[in-house]
């Protein structure tokens, strides 16, 4: 037997809120909550994981810190020595302070774009990629929660969401493929 | 019924209370009571610093002979750049063929000693006057800020700032009395008030600083200095005297009056501010200029008066009070102490980088003095106010733990302390500086003053400006 998935649409985000922590408090489980704008701490309420996108931004920055420095040493010190300003570039450290706004810059690109990047695929998002958004009046004004039916009654269930708020419940099939 | 019965145990509780891990919760209304041994802390220090700010006074050098008896009792110990380029100095003299030359070289150069040690103490009060200072007046200013942006995170702190405010009348007299004491010639920390340096008969004319005259006179000074005072300690009168109605205000007129008052001042702030740091603080080194001097010294200011709430918010938390400060808030202090130390930085290191980038004989002095004979002080501050803070406050967990909190702010004040003396200290004492007996006295001794006073003020109000209206949502605040 298929895997069944029950929706749950609600229409105001303090109502899912509530929602969100009283089936947790009935131990179903949540699949997913779909909103048309982030709800804020939804994450918590869900009882999602703490996100280590910071510590990616934090290694990102490091490694284009790093590419600064390397790149500024190679072009102005080995690679093809000017003399700027009255400011020969045969050593590294004694023209570091002009090379700390390339170290700056690198380290914001590197963290900025990476972490976007990795947000993409960690979201598994990508061009013509087919949304897996249930109802398309998520992204106008409605927020669906999507539990999962397991062995539960379905009935109950239905019955414990619509106590909760909810203005329409409808059981699906389960995707298996996204 | 319930809750007179939880007041009650509370209070028995309390009574009995004679394990100190026991942790007291106050109530919200309940007023902040000084306890004793902050009190005798805050008269140690002044006691001890007053104590070591005289014996390093009196210490000072008199005369000519007694500075040649300290130059001859350190030779060789090798007391940094300035010494040895002294050592060359004295060396050259010494071997010169003309007696007379000689002897005369030498005398200057133990004269310019003699008066750089004389200004030692006074530069060394001047300083620590004038972080304390800045500390209650950059709390007022983001005190001004929360008001005229009507922040709904910050009111619950409303009152550990008023408390650092009521420093800076304090401060304001202090500095005040300093500077009539620097334009009277009682000393002579200001370089550019000797009449000789604009009289063009003179052998001491100085074309650079007769150029600023219009600016830089000590009529305009004095006069400056009153307006800059006034305007920044009218607001602070006014500011708290309207919290205080609004709290037991039945309607929001105070607090709007509060911030049509705020947002004015912030727009007085931000001019006298710049010229308050041009006046006091830049015109030490009365023939170098920078453009963004303001700024960095707002910078500075802001980031040590949100480390002094921040701590001082965090120290009332362990004595039970201030119940309604969750660490969202302690929190959202750190991010701020993280953003201006950074903030800081970038405004240090466009100073610094224009100036050694274009190596500007005039500008670049400012420098080079600054890394030749203060090496330690310069680089060291830099680790203390960027490198240190950067890496301790980067994590966002680390931001809620108290205790690291208060290390890092330890280590921000101390770090912005010594930015102001790497400010001051170069256009008055030269290379006869130190960190010794009339630094850390005056340090302490003001210090001392402000923990007195500003924990005295927190005793005269409740420490929750309750008429708020953003009270409800400063209250649930929430990272």
């Amino acid at each position: 037997m298929a895997s069944k998935v029950i929706h749950a649409i609600y229409n105001d985000d303090d109502i899912l809120m509530n929602a969100v922590k009283a089936v947790r408090k009935e131990h179903y489980h949540i699949d997913e909550v779909y909103t048309p704008f982030p709800v804020h701490g939804l994450d918590k309420a869900m009882g999602l994981e703490d996100t280590r996108i910071a510590i990616c931004s934090f290694m990102y920055g490091c490694v284009g810190l790093a590419v600064a420095i390397t790149m500024m040493n190679y072009i102005m010190i080995e690679d093809w020595p000017q003399n700027i300003g009255g400011k020969p570039s045969f050593s590294y450290i004694e023209n570091m302070p002009a090379f700390v706004p390339i170290m700056f810059e690198m380290t914001v690109f590197f963290a900025a774009h990476l972490m976007v990047i990795t947000f993409y695929m960690r979201s598994k998002l990508w061009p013509f990629k087919k949304a897996e958004n249930p109802d398309v009046r998520t992204t106008d004004d409605h927020f669906l929660m999507a539990i999962d039916a397991g062995h539960h009654n379905v009935d109950e269930v239905s019955k414990f969401l619509s106590d909760t708020g909810a203005i329409e419940i409808s059981l699906h099939d389960k995707e298996d493929d996204h | 019924m319930k809750e007179k019965k939880v007041m009650k145990e509370r209070i028995t509780k309390t009574k009995n209370n004679t394990n100190r891990r026991t942790k007291r919760i106050a109530t919200d209304m309940e007023m902040y009571k000084l306890p004793n041994k902050v009190r005798i802390f805050a008269i140690a220090c002044m006691l001890l610093g007053a104590i070591g700010f005289v014996t390093g006074y009196a210490l000072t050098p008199k005369t000519i002979e007694d500075v040649k008896e300290i130059e001859a009792s350190h030779h060789g110990d090798g007391h940094g750049g300035g010494h040895a380029t002294t050592d060359s100095h004295g060396a050259t003299t010494a071997h010169g063929g003309d007696h007379a030359e000689d002897a005369h070289g030498g005398d200057a150069h133990y004269e310019h000693v003699l008066h750089q040690m004389q200004n030692r103490p006074w530069s060394a009060l001047y300083i620590a006057s004038f972080f304390f200072f800045m500390i209650a007046l950059g709390a007022l200013a983001f005190y001004a800020i929360q008001h005229a942006s009507q922040a709904g995170w910050s009111p619950v702190l409303f009152r550990v700032m008023e408390g650092i405010t009521a420093y800076l009348p304090w401060a304001s007299g202090i500095i005040l009395i300093l500077l009539l004491l620097s334009v009277f010639h009682v000393n002579h920390i200001f370089h550019w008030m000797d009449p000789e340096l604009v009289n063009p008969e003179s052998d001491h004319y100085d074309k650079l600083i007769d150029g600023k005259k219009g600016w830089l006179n000590t009529t305009g000074f004095l006069i400056r200095a009153v307006i800059y005072l006034a305007g920044f300690n009218a607001y602070r009168w006014l500011s708290r005297k309207w919290t205080l109605n609004q709290d037991t205000a039945t309607d929001n007129r105070w607090f709007k009056k509060n911030f049509k008052l705020a947002a004015g001042f912030l727009v007085f702030f931000i001019y006298t501010e710049s010229m308050m740091s041009w006046d006091w603080i830049m015109s030490f080194d009365p023939h170098w200029f920078s453009t963004l001097f303001g700024w960095y010294v707002f910078a500075g200011m802001m980031v040590s008066a949100i480390t002094v709430i921040a701590m001082i918010t965090i120290y009332l938390k362990s004595q039970g009070y201030l119940d309604f400060v969750n660490d969202s808030h302690i929190h959202d202090l750190a991010k701020f102490m993280f953003a201006f130390s950074i903030f800081w930085t970038y405004l240090w290191f466009s100073q610094f980088m224009l100036i050694w980038y274009a190596n500007i004989p005039e500008e670049v002095t400012y420098f080079v003095t600054r890394i030749e004979d203060y090496k330690l002080p310069f680089f060291g501050m830099l680790a203390m106010n960027f490198i240190f803070p950067l890496l301790i406050l980067m994590n966002s967990d680390y931001k809620r733990v108290n205790w690291f909190v208060i290390m890092a702010g330890i280590v921000i004040l101390a770090g912005h302390y010594i930015d102001v003396f790497n400010m001051v200290m170069p256009g008055t004492v030269g290379t006869s500086w130190f960190i010794g007996l009339p630094e850390l006295g005056s340090l302490l001794f003001f210090l001392g003053l402000f923990i007195f006073i500003v924990f005295t003020a927190l005793t005269k109000a409740p420490l929750l400006a309750k008429g708020s209206p953003f009270m409800k949502e400063s209250k649930h605040f929430h990272y």
